[in-house]
């Protein structure tokens, strides 16, 4: 199929890496798991470069390596061989909101600014101005337990936001709500992304959704994990996830998705 | 940096609404009492029994007391001041050992919670001493401290540290993964590790062996004290039990046996029952 007839969609080619350093680049990142036999070949020769203020969807199907590769860019695994740059601590988040369930929601929040040092003063204005953001306000003193799991997930993104980095890395964060409440935290991903200029890299098996939220949507091949292919999308925003745009971009993604799954129904 | 339009703000505070639809329970009369009858209504419910056995004249009244025997037995215990020397002697030296254990217990936990070589020799060693009875340190501990306090420190604190270095061990393996990547991404390595999510995540697991080690630690007195007994020592719940067997006064038996488990449970109830129930409502856990 030639993508390049699609309307919105042109492959490009891997990038090489760029002497001005971007934020975040990985040159032939590979992860190896286990030794001698039991070894598993997780990540294979990975490149990847991007842009600052750029929002990046990582896809795959299981086994892509996708959360590995994200692992290795927060710093928390290291490669097994490759090179990786990034230019500050990357903030992160999961698909559990993996708040600290013995803190209330300001003091979740207040945990990051700590760490940095910040005095009082400054943590409780810029807590303030964090609950803003995730329109949580109101809700300073709640405990996880006592929220809803879309509210979780937005104290877990003004969590993150208060590390102040000018990465964040998501990992499937919105997978596990509902479909109503998705759609509203995209809508609040997006403005703060924008307005924050931060660099995303998002991880997710919902094409849609990768299509929905990313300039830019990588495809990782299954076992070992290789970037498989890499689309821009040029919808303009503000974007839905609903519309016919998104719809016709996310089934061309869908398809090459497949046709890597398919490869693996012989082995 | 604004806030999302009123458009989206409004929707997201109705998802919410709907969300967090659900009753405030806060403290009320009537909770307490939700909380009080049922207890005091057990017991009520066993004195009954008893009596019904002593009017039913199963047993003689020398082995089987009525409960306004054992009563009088108390108040007169109370007049000649038996009774408030024996539980303060009783409760000091429970909190003596109890402190001790947990200072060796907590480090000792800790030491063997990180350090591989520790958990690999002493953590089924000690997992193993909290099921060996703690009265079979008695003779050891007369043999080698004599009649004194020491040996009924030593007892206690032998019941009593291997439930709280067994709960640091269990509750720092139960912290969940997650939260320490949440730590270590945010920043925090070292001591603010510790300090920050260790520490905190692991309290449930602490508490549940802080609390079992106080009901080791109660059993562990009790033996001491029947067995240590002589006029240095002075006098404690256990030895006041002692002094009723001796006397053949079953009615004193009976008032003592009733004393210790009444101390047991009020220091539960009073101390470790809300510790409990305060972190894990806190987190969401469930208290009934």
């Amino acid at each position: 199929m030639n993508l390049a007839f699609l309307p919105g969609v042109q492959p490009v080619q891997p990038p090489k890496p760029d002497p001005t350093l971007p934020p975040v680049w990985l040159e032939q990142v590979s992860k190896v798991f286990g030794k001698g036999e039991h070894a598993l070949l997780a990540l294979d020769g990975v490149s990847m470069e991007v842009h600052r203020g750029e929002f990046v969807c990582i896809v795959g199907a299981s086994g892509c390596g996708k959360s590995t590769l994200l692992s290795i860019v927060a710093g928390l695994e290291q490669p097994t061989s490759g090179r990786v740059h990034i230019d500050s601590r990357p903030a992160l988040m999961f698909q559990e909101p993996a708040l600290l369930p013995w803190l209330t929601v300001e003091r979740n929040v207040e945990l990051p600014l700590r760490l940095r040092r910040l005095a009082r003063g400054e943590r409780r204005h810029e807590v303030e101005r964090l609950l803003t953001l995730v329109n949580l306000l109101g809700f300073e003193k709640r405990r996880p337990h006592e929220l809803s799991g879309g509210m979780r997930q937005r104290v877990a993104l003004a969590r993150a936001l208060a590390q102040n980095s000018d990465v964040l890395l998501m990992d499937e964060p919105f997978a596990a709500v509902d479909a109503i409440t998705r759609d509203v935290l995209h809508e609040d991903l997006t403005r703060i992304w924008e307005q924050a200029g931060i660099t995303v890299i998002f991880v997710t098996h919902n094409v849609r959704e990768a299509v929905r939220l990313g300039d830019r949507v990588v495809l990782m091949s299954s076992r070992p994990g290789k970037v498989a292919h890499t689309w821009w999308v040029d919808i303009p925003r503000p974007r839905r996830i609903e519309t016919a745009e998104v719809g016709a971009q996310s089934q061309v993604i869908t398809e090459e998705l497949r046709a890597e799954i398919r490869k693996h129904a012989r082995r | 940096m604004p806030g999302a339009e009123p458009e989206l703000a409004s929707l997201e505070k109705g998802l919410d609404a709907l969300e967090l639809a659900r009753g405030e329970r806060g403290f009320s009369l009537q909770r307490l009492a939700g909380a009080v009858l049922p207890k005091l209504a057990a017991v009520a419910v066993v004195v009954l029994v008893w009596q019904a056995a002593v009017l039913l004249q199963l047993k003689p009244s020398y082995v089987l007391p009525a409960p306004a025997d054992v009563a009088r037995n108390l108040g007169e215990q109370w007049q000649r001041g038996h009774l408030v020397e024996a539980v303060a002697s009783s409760l000091s030296r429970a909190a003596v050992g109890y402190a001790v254990s947990l200072v060796f217990g907590t480090l000792l936990g800790i030491a063997i919670a990180r350090v591989r070589l520790l958990r690999v020799s002493l953590g089924s060693v000690i997992a193993g001493l909290q099921s060996l009875p703690s009265v079979t340190w008695v003779p050891f501990g007369i043999l080698a401290f004599g009649l004194t306090n020491t040996t009924i420190y030593f007892v206690v604190v032998m019941g009593a540290f291997p439930s709280i270095a067994n709960g640091v061990v269990a509750a720092y393996d139960q912290i969940p993964p997650l939260l320490l990547s949440v730590g270590r991404a945010m920043g925090a390595r070292g001591t603010a590790l510790y300090r920050h999510v260790i520490i905190p995540a692991s309290m449930p697991g602490y508490v549940a062996g802080l609390k079992q080690a106080w009901s080791f630690s109660w059993r562990s007195l009790m033996a001491a004290e029947l067995i240590a007994i002589s006029p240095q020592l002075g006098l404690g719940l256990g030895q006041l039990l002692d002094s009723g067997r001796q006397l053949s006064d079953m009615g004193l038996v009976v008032a003592a046996i009733v004393l210790i488990l009444a101390v047991g449970i009020a220091v539960d109830e009073l101390v470790f029952a809300p510790l409990d129930a305060g972190i894990r409502r806190r987190r969401g856990l469930t208290v009934v």
